[in-house]
């Protein structure tokens, strides 16, 4: 059975050097570049008409503008509306990396748990800045839950300073996790249909058609909820609710 | 014992955090359809929150298997 | 396991940097303020064409509440005309009757009159015959010869009897 594994395997596309660390130019930068063209390419070109009745690719635009508005709006508030280009590109790229990893033989950039968690610490580390910026030390209060008693205060604290510090890492490992997963399992299903041959092995084919389907649906919905919960925490930040 | 042994034991432990996931993904949806079929009007508002619970379930379970993953491929 | 090679964090993240930050201008400054003057655009026109159809709602309710008005006015003035008309008809109707009811009132006298004269002139007659044949009567029956007034008082005494 071929390792599931290798289909992650970072291949060196032309070797670059930049200021002593290695550029690379990978599968992985390859899938990123074409996953930003592609989204400016629906979001530029697509939008090319400014039709009033709009064409199908200006109304798939349109829509996951107002899909993420709408996200941005019930999840921050009208707070919230300057950091909207930040969490539609958060959720339009992870979007398109996971649904760029769903085509055969292609490479899934967010299978990658150095991606997702340094897209996540971006979100982490940001949000941090922004709660600091706007509350000064106040921001520590989101540390203190209220209306618990005095003795249970420093206990609790912690569990919040761990929780708050482990964001990041649940944020990336839930979307690293998720996509590895699927493709190895597809992986290792293939590996079954091609074993078992014209024979029998139709019923892991038919297992994998499912499941391709269950995936893009997984692809769509970690994207959705890495960026909701980015708003969460961008909400948390800005209002300090506890 | 060899320790590649033990290594696969141990991935097979770890991968029993799977088991909560799938609970807690299950009672996530039996909850979700309970309400909906007593208030199947309220039901449409709530099904961001579903995907929501459902994905931070499985993250967890997931969790596990990438312990797992990580005892099989890297010691 | 792929994921945990260390010589590749460093392309990864720096083509990450490179590509999520070009996303990030990218969406910023070009894409979606266009996608916002889009929607907003959108927003304004169906707004505007709104207030237009109830514009032209109102011009419209107008236009028939003047028509209505129209067609009551036309509606009275027509029930006017129409009872003139009727009045004048009924009193051209009513004189044209008096005038043959008189006419026939008339008539009919001048005929009542024709027949009470032929009456009373029958009447008399009626005493000469009968006087008459009172008289030839009684010179048959009795051979008496009355005289004539004798007969002729006795013959309208009976007659008045």
């Amino acid at each position: 059975m071929p390792n599931p594994m290798l289909q992650f395997e970072i291949k060196r596309f032309v070797k670059l050097d930049l200021f002593g660390l290695d550029a690379s130019f990978t599968n992985s930068s390859l899938f990123m570049v074409i996953a930003v063209f592609l989204i400016s390419l629906l979001t530029i070109w697509g939008m090319r008409g400014r039709a009033l009745v709009p064409t199908r690719m200006q109304s798939v635009a349109e829509i996951s503008y107002e899909f993420v508005a709408n996200m941005v709006r019930d999840n921050v508030g009208s707070a919230g509306q300057k950091y909207f280009p930040f969490v539609f590109s958060l959720f339009m790229f992870v979007l398109f990396t996971n649904m760029l990893g769903m085509m055969p033989y292609s490479f899934t950039v967010t299978s990658h748990i150095i991606v997702t968690f340094a897209l996540a610490a971006i979100v982490f580390i940001g949000v941090t800045i922004i709660g600091f910026a706007k509350h000064g030390l106040g921001f520590l209060k989101i540390l203190v839950p209220s209306g618990v008693p005095a003795m249970l205060l420093p206990m609790l604290v912690v569990i919040e300073l761990i929780s708050y510090f482990t964001r990041p890492l649940s944020l990336s490992v839930r979307l690293f996790a998720n996509m590895m997963a699927g493709h190895a399992m597809l992986k290792v299903f293939g590996a079954f249909v091609v074993g078992l041959g014209l024979i029998g092995g139709w019923a892991p084919l038919a297992f994998m058609v499912a499941f391709t389907g269950l995936e893009i649906l997984v692809a769509f919905l970690q994207a959705y909820v890495f960026a909701i919960l980015s708003c969460i925490y961008l909400n948390d930040a800005l209002h300090m609710h506890h | 014992m060899e320790p590649e042994a033990a290594k696969f034991i141990g991935a097979g432990i770890a991968s029993i955090a799977l088991v909560g996931a799938g609970i807690g993904i299950g009672m996530i949806f039996s909850a979700y359809l309970t309400g909906a079929l007593r208030n199947p009007s309220a039901a449409p508002g709530q099904f961001a929150n579903l995907l929501l619970g459902f994905a931070l379930a499985e993250a967890t379970g997931l969790f596990g298997l990438v312990i797992a993953l990580i005892i099989l491929f890297v010691f | 396991m792929p994921q945990f090679e260390l010589q590749d964090f460093a392309p990864q993240l720096i083509w990450l940097t490179i590509s999520f930050v070009a996303l990030y201008f990218i969406m910023a400054r070009v894409a979606l303020p266009r996608i916002a003057t889009v929607i907003e655009e959108r927003r304004d026109r169906i707004a505007s064409d709104l207030d237009q159809a109830e514009q032209l709602k109102q011009k419209t309710d107008a236009a028939i509440a003047a028509y209505e008005e129209a067609l009551a006015t036309a509606r009275a003035k027509a029930l006017g005309i129409a009872q003139e008309t009727r009045e004048a008809l009924a009193a051209e109707v009513d004189a044209e009757k008096a005038r043959a009811e008189k006419q026939i009132a008339e008539k009919t006298a001048e005929a009542e009159k024709r027949i009470a004269e032929s009456k009373s002139d029958a009447l008399t007659h009626i005493n000469e015959v009968a006087g008459e044949v009172a008289g030839a009567i009684i010179k048959e029956l009795i051979d008496a010869k009355a005289s004539k007034s004798e007969v002729n008082q006795a013959v309208s005494k009976a007659l008045v009897n």
